[in-house]
């Protein structure tokens, strides 16, 4: 009886008329960044055959929505996420492929797990060439986010073991790609963040080992250059590196840390190798101690996890070491790669509000001056992060990459309500530190970054051609994240 | 609109106000501009609501983005309301708070039984506040987290002679806030039910006496500090509480005598 027509405010952009058909509202899901930091809703869809992520793109087409893709939903801020948009979880699609144990090529879907990789050819003799620091992480979000691990300076990012992937464009067309054919997408939808199209199969070369074990070495270094120093001495002997450093220490400590690095033990050197292959030899013992379940242990960080009990536990780690010498041992590949797996939900921790990552990249050349300057920084504007890992890299040919030649930093910042502005404010700050030195970002940490800093770094020309290559795979913006909407508006 | 820009250390809430075209609902859009909210307001009035926006926007304005955006709508247009809730929470990029304030209240003589007027009560006051808070409940549910306020009317405490349809509606109203809030409490929702007493309003015309009266923006201040401390039924301003409390005590032997 009152009844006008009811009018919806118009606007330029077609994504902004009335939603033709309203989504199922028990697809909505509130989805969380890694870190816990943020959270929005989605309609999340776990489709398991490419018919059904066909049938999800014409969904979101009718009515009106973009499609954001998430694998193991590890990245530390909005990388996966898709604010009241279709959010497509690509888990259930974790079939392995075809598997060559004789040259060690496997083909996978997007959403098989780094944990069930390593754990399907270990036995063959096999291990994934790169990995993340946990194993919950796809293949496809390792793929998108083109990850690295402790050993980016000699094996470079994931990107560089990818031998071919198909791609599904929002258009329906699946493209195959590799580094002769249509290489221009290859080396753009490895570290495209999804934007691009959705990986439906990935083909990797995997690594030879000769053993279940890795020889270990660790070593205390007193100060900043001493790290930098140890890095360039070592590089060239060792498959691996990482460094943590102690951000509380200041003065003439500022910087210092452990230095871990490892090596694939040679054929031979592995007296039983065909049991230290077995997978249960690789397993984590339920229990820390001996006695307390490692399901637990959060818990008992919970309290030290300010700043002074952090202060506490990066002393009482740096002096650990530092009294304990040098130290050999060898230890199964997956205790020391998935160190964030070693204390399950360990982010618990931090309470209700979360954490994120800063982690900047800066060239060799610049980074000793640089990183010195960014930890001081956070000390003085009182938020030292709490755990800080130090990591050395080479540069490599995808489009928007994060690897340059020198050093990355990756910190974690406890978030609280009050320390959002705070947080926010000193990344702008570390931001012109970062792009002073010649530095870069990367996506699958980032919680701050900003269009402007993107493009200082990236070029205003990388960022033209990504773009054009997405009008061409994905014309009616299809694909979309918040994080792409955030950097790249 | 197109989705917005989510900034993970910078959130920003939002909210829907359902009847913001003046009174109240407006009192409220500027409150919730003011204390940072992305405010959608909905209203029949097309022109007084580009007023409202456009004088908010004018106050709050800081970044390229406007703080209200314009919504205009029949709330007796029920089958709209699906999609528009839809298209709303995306142009915000998300939902933090509804505020259901629409109502109105035709005069009505004490012996006039004019259904027109009647079902005009029960379809803006009662049946479009349940095309929007039930959307709203489903989302809330599945977010599990969100803010429901009804406002509703000291009025619907008692069926009285002056105004039975209209104490109806607001009676249905606030049975219905309670059941959400029974339905919603268990996932994390907050259902907050306003009974104001006499806001100088265009309801308040055809009132026959009123005292204590407040102006919209108090009563608007007032309901957002109730929402803040997720409070469920809350009389504004407070003291009508006492008067309530008499009121759903006094007698039928008694009540049916009286004349107010």
């Amino acid at each position: 009886m009152l009844s006008e027509k009811t009018v919806y405010p118009m606007s330029d952009n077609p994504r902004a008329q009335a939603l033709a058909e309203p989504l199922p509202a028990e697809r909505l899901e509130t989805v969380e960044a890694w870190g816990g930091a943020s959270a929005s809703v989605s309609y999340v869809y776990r489709p398991t055959t490419v018919e059904a992520l066909q049938e999800i793109l014409a969904l979101a087409r009718r009515s009106g929505r973009s499609v954001g893709l998430r694998g193991g939903g590890n990245s530390y801020g909005d990388a996966a996420m898709n604010s009241e948009n279709i959010l497509l979880d690509m888990r259930r699609m974790n079939r392995l492929l075809a598997w060559d144990p004789e040259n060690g090529r496997i083909q996978v879907e997007p959403g098989v797990t780094i944990a069930q990789l390593w754990q399907y050819v270990l036995e063959d003799g096999w291990w994934p060439p790169v990995v993340t620091g946990t194993s919950n992480t796809t293949v496809a979000g390792c793929a998108a986010m083109n990850v690295h691990g402790k050993n980016a300076y000699q094996a470079g990012p994931i990107g560089d073991h990818i031998l071919a992937f198909d791609l599904l464009l929002p258009s329906g067309e699946i493209v195959a790609c590799s580094r002769e054919e249509n290489s221009d997408i290859f080396y753009a939808a490895i570290g495209g963040m999804g934007l691009l199209g959705i990986f439906t199969a990935l083909t990797l070369q995997l690594k030879r080992i000769y053993s279940g074990l890795l020889e270990v070495e660790t070593q205390a270094q007193p100060d900043l250059a001493g790290m930098v120093r140890y890095f360039d001495e070592n590089v060239a002997r060792s498959n691996y590196i990482v460094g943590w450093i102690d951000a509380f220490a200041g003065g003439k400590a500022l910087g210092r840390g452990d230095v871990h690095l490892a090596n694939y033990l040679p054929p031979g050197a592995d007296p039983h190798p065909s049991q230290t292959l077995r997978l249960d030899n690789q397993h984590l013992s339920p229990n820390m101690f001996g006695v307390l379940p490692r399901s637990i242990i959060w818990l008992f960080m919970r309290p030290l996890m300010n700043n002074p009990g952090t202060t506490l536990i990066n002393t009482a780690k740096y002096w650990a070491g530092h009294l304990g010498g040098s130290k050999k041992y060898r230890q199964p590949h997956a205790a020391f790669h998935f160190l964030l797996d070693y204390v399950p939900d360990w982010k618990n921790a931090y309470g209700p509000g979360g954490l994120i990552q800063y982690q900047p990249f800066i060239p060799k050349e610049t980074a000793v001056d640089a990183f010195a300057e960014i930890l001081r920084l956070c000390q003085q504007r009182g938020l030292p992060n709490y755990l800080s890992v130090f990591k050395r890299h080479r540069p490599d040919d995808f489009l928007l990459t994060h690897g340059l030649d020198g050093y990355s930093l990756a910190m974690d910042f406890r978030v609280t309500p009050a320390r959002k502005p705070r947080i926010a404010a000193l990344a702008r700050e570390l931001d012109e530190i970062v792009l002073a030195a010649n530095g870069r970002f990367y996506f699958a940490k980032d919680s701050t970054l900003r269009p402007e800093i993107a493009a200082a770094y990236l070029g205003a020309e990388t960022i033209r051609q990504f773009k054009a290559l997405k009008q061409r795979c994905d014309p009616e913006d299809l694909l979309e994240t918040d994080l792409w909407r955030r950097v790249f508006p | 609109m197109s989705t917005p820009v989510n900034r993970p250390l910078e959130p920003r809430k939002r909210a829907i106000v359902v009847g913001a075209s003046s009174g109240i609902g407006a009192a409220l859009v500027r409150e919730l501009a003011q204390q940072g909210y992305q405010v959608a307001a909905l209203a029949r009035r097309a022109d007084k609501l580009t007023e409202l926006c456009e004088s908010v926007n004018a106050l709050t304005h800081q970044q390229a983005a406007p703080r209200v955006r314009a919504y205009p709508h029949d709330v007796t247009d029920y089958t709209a309301v699906p999609a528009l809730f839809q298209t709303i929470v995306r142009d915000l990029g998300g939902l933090d708070l509804i505020a259901y304030v629409a109502a109105v209240q035709p005069q009505v003589a004490p012996n006039e039984y004019d259904f027109a007027k009647d079902a005009a009560m029960i379809q803006v006051n009662l049946l479009g506040a349940i095309a929007w808070l039930n959307e709203a409940a489903v989302r809330f549910e599945r977010a599990r987290d969100g803010h429901i306020v009804g406002v509703s009317s000291i009025a619907g405490d008692r069926g009285r002679v002056g105004a039975p349809v209209y104490n109806s509606s607001k009676a249905g109203l606030n049975s219905y806030l309670e059941s959400l809030r029974n339905r919603l409490t268990r996932y994390g929702v907050t259902v907050t039910t306003i009974k104001p007493g006499f806001v100088q309003t265009r309801l308040l015309a055809n009132a026959t006496k009123a005292f204590w009266v407040i102006s919209p923006e108090e009563a608007a201040r007032q309901i957002m500090q109730a929402a803040a401390q997720r409070r469920q039924t809350v009389y504004v301003p407070r003291r009508w509480g006492l008067v309530g409390l008499i009121i759903r005590h006094i007698p039928s032997f008694i009540f049916r005598r009286l004349s107010f």
